[in-house]
């Protein structure tokens, strides 16, 4: 860390991350950086404190314990952050495709070397388990970059020779200076998602880390410091109405992406209205999970699969915008196939998260917790049967105020709360239906179209519902995989554009065309 | 618009009245979708611009409340409790700063 960086202790002046199940399990890992008491902001290469100096306490939802002091920033720092960014992409959007793919697989392996600490700053920032930042988000964002960087050796541009004597051009030029704001359930994940094809591509970037979570990245930051060069990637945090919206409205920049919820969608958009420049958005979804009768037709390896399907909306506390939180269940296997799935559900291991068999941990925050309880509560009174779980978790020692809900299956109908707004939460809704018509009907009865799932042996029946779900994506016979080079991205009020493919590149890009005439006579018009 | 269908508690009254000294005249719009979504936003009035979608759904310390109306129409039978509860959520919600987050209580509509 650089000098602008001054560690300083807690307000309580109690020694940090040295006790509990987090520091028993930093002791266990070799290769791992310190952890700082207060963080400044990423600017231009350097760590710089907020330019008014407030801070914010950043807790950890695995103890609900203050774990570090966060820039608050304003829009002056978001207007340096700014500048830096213009400073260093003219520079990076000339430097050459190979380079800059260098540059993304250094970043990849450096994340590598360091991947089981950089996974155990993740579930202490965010509260899921350690199992899975080591063996999904991690490992899945080191890929990301890597794959942005072969993507991007791989782009062409393209000639249309348009007659003998006239050729258009067209080539990928980098936007400029681009704008991202990510949210707090995969944090390093998500800003992998947005960091490796717009830096990929030419860009420079301004990024706000969601509050709740905004510790990994900085961790990440500082040890790709030396690697990626200065303003390329800045990161400035503070709290959505103080950085988040002079990043959005800054005339400055030339896109915005976005991940969150549809109200501050909308006014992103609006703030690129005024400026007349793109966004991508993904806003989340509430996506139907279909289990046809034939995948009880035998008790094999499919059915087993097919009910750790139904168990996919435990995985990441059901903080996915993917999440599968409603079930869709064929009305002749539905008795079987849910005592089955309740017996899954019921196995899944909730404890501390820093266990690697601990399956589920904390959510990501109180609010979220509460909102979580919140939506429990309206199930209820909807009339919806609790199938299991239904109520909050106490954990023991330094968890016991961290905020875990038990994993809760539902049973109620579409028309439900609880199976129109994504909760956000280790919940499911589940109902039933006849009919393949039937499913898809209540598949789309919703306001959203992010993810869903279909469960059939019959590939013709998978083959008509895949293309009859408004969703942009539909895993069928599977769930919750997110490979770099699988379009991801919503139909409806799920949002704009597709990310974790190459086609993210154009989202990132603007298209050049210089139109060519080889022809030495005059048209002959004057 | 059913007069009685947003309601506040006691601790969110005394929020709004904050932020009404801090920012001035202050609106709400529902959320959907996800991470921070179903819960309510909180702007400076003209801040986030309403449109045809929308709908005014009540009003709650002398603030409007409004959301999309096809959401609305998936929330119609049920009535909201605004409260408050320790947290900041990710959004652009003025009480954030304020670690502080609006929270929305529900209970069903009488038949």
């Amino acid at each position: 860390m650089s000098a602008q960086v001054r560690p300083s202790s807690q307000s309580n002046g109690a020694p940090i991350h040295e006790s509990g199940s987090f520091a028993a399990h930093m002791k266990t890992l070799e290769r791992k950086i310190p952890l700082h008491a207060r963080y400044g902001n990423f600017i231009g290469g350097e760590w710089i404190a907020p330019l008014k100096g407030g801070y914010f306490d950043n807790i950890s939802p695995t103890t609900g314990q203050v774990i570090c002091q966060i820039p608050r920033s304003q829009a002056e720092d978001v207007e340096r952050a700014i500048d830096a960014a213009h400073a260093a992409a003219p520079k990076w959007g000339r430097t050459a495709v190979a380079e800059r793919a260098r540059v993304l697989n250094a970043v990849a392996d450096r994340m590598e070397q360091y991947l089981p600490f950089l996974a155990a700053v993740e579930t202490y920032d965010n509260g899921k388990p350690i199992r899975e930042t080591n063996l999904a988000d991690l490992p899945l964002a080191v890929d990301h970059f890597r794959y942005f960087a072969s993507c991007v050796r791989a782009q062409e541009g393209s000639l249309g020779e348009l007659d003998e004597d006239t050729v258009a051009y067209h080539y990928h030029e980098p936007l400029g200076v681009v704008a991202q704001i990510i949210p707090w359930n995969f944090p390093i994940l998500m800003a992998a998602w947005k960091l490796a094809p717009a830096i990929a591509a030419g860009n420079a970037v301004v990024i706000k880390p969601a509050e709740q979570t905004p510790l990994s990245l900085l961790v990440l930051a500082e040890l790709i410091q030396d690697i990626v060069p200065p303003g390329v990637l800045n990161i400035v945090n503070g709290f959505g109405v103080e950085a988040g919206k002079p990043l959005a409205s800054s005339p400055r920049i030339a896109k915005v992406a976005f991940t969150g919820e549809t109200t501050t969608g909308r006014l992103i958009m609006q703030y690129a209205s005024e400026n007349i420049i793109p966004v991508t958005l993904e806003l989340g979804g509430k996506s139907p999970n279909i289990f046809f009768a034939d995948v009880m037709r035998e008790d094999d390896d499919f059915a087993d699969k097919a009910l750790e399907g139904f168990a996919m909306f435990a995985l990441n506390q059901g903080e996915v915008c993917t999440c599968p939180s409603r079930a869709l269940v064929q009305k002749s296997i539905y008795e079987r196939f849910m005592e089955r799935a309740i017996k899954r559900v019921e196995k899944i291991r909730q404890a501390d998260p820093y266990e690697m068999t601990t399956q589920i941990g904390a959510q990501a925050s109180n609010d979220q917790y509460e909102k979580i309880l919140s939506y429990i509560d309206i199930g209820k009174k909807e009339g919806a049967k609790v199938l299991t779980g239904g109520v909050a978790n106490k954990l023991s020692g330094d968890l016991s105020g961290g905020f875990y809900i038990k994993p809760t299956v539902f049973e109620g109908h579409n028309k439900m709360r609880i199976f129109q707004e994504e909760i956000f939460g280790p919940v499911v809704s589940v109902t039933t239906f006849d009919t393949p018509d039937e499913a898809l009907e209540i598949a789309n009865d919703t306001l959203y179209g992010l993810g869903s799932g279909v469960w059939t042996r019959d590939i013709n029946l998978a083959y008509r519902l895949g293309r009859g779900i408004k969703a942009g994506r539909v895993w069928t016979n599977c769930y919750h995989a997110y490979p770099a080079h699988a379009a991801f991205g919503g139909y409806k009020k799920s949002g704009i554009g597709r990310e974790t493919h190459k086609m993210m590149l154009d989202h990132y890009q603007q298209t050049k065309n210089v139109l060519v005439s080889y022809g030495t006579k005059a048209l002959g018009f004057f | 618009m059913d007069a009685d269908r947003v309601g506040v508690s006691d601790a969110a009254r005394a929020l709004i009245e904050e932020l009404k000294t801090q920012h001035g005249p202050i609106m709400f719009h529902l959320s959907g979708g996800c991470c921070d979504g179903s819960a309510p936003m909180c702007f400076q009035v003209g801040e986030f611009k309403l449109g045809g979608v929308d709908e005014k759904v009540g009003e709650i310390a002398g603030c409007e409340f409004w959301m999309d109306r096809d959401q609305f129409k998936r929330w119609a039978h049920t009535r909201w409790l605004v409260d408050v509860v320790p947290g900041r959520g990710a959004s652009f919600s003025l009480e954030a700063p304020l670690n502080k987050r609006f929270l929305i209580r529900s209970s069903l509509c009488a038949m």
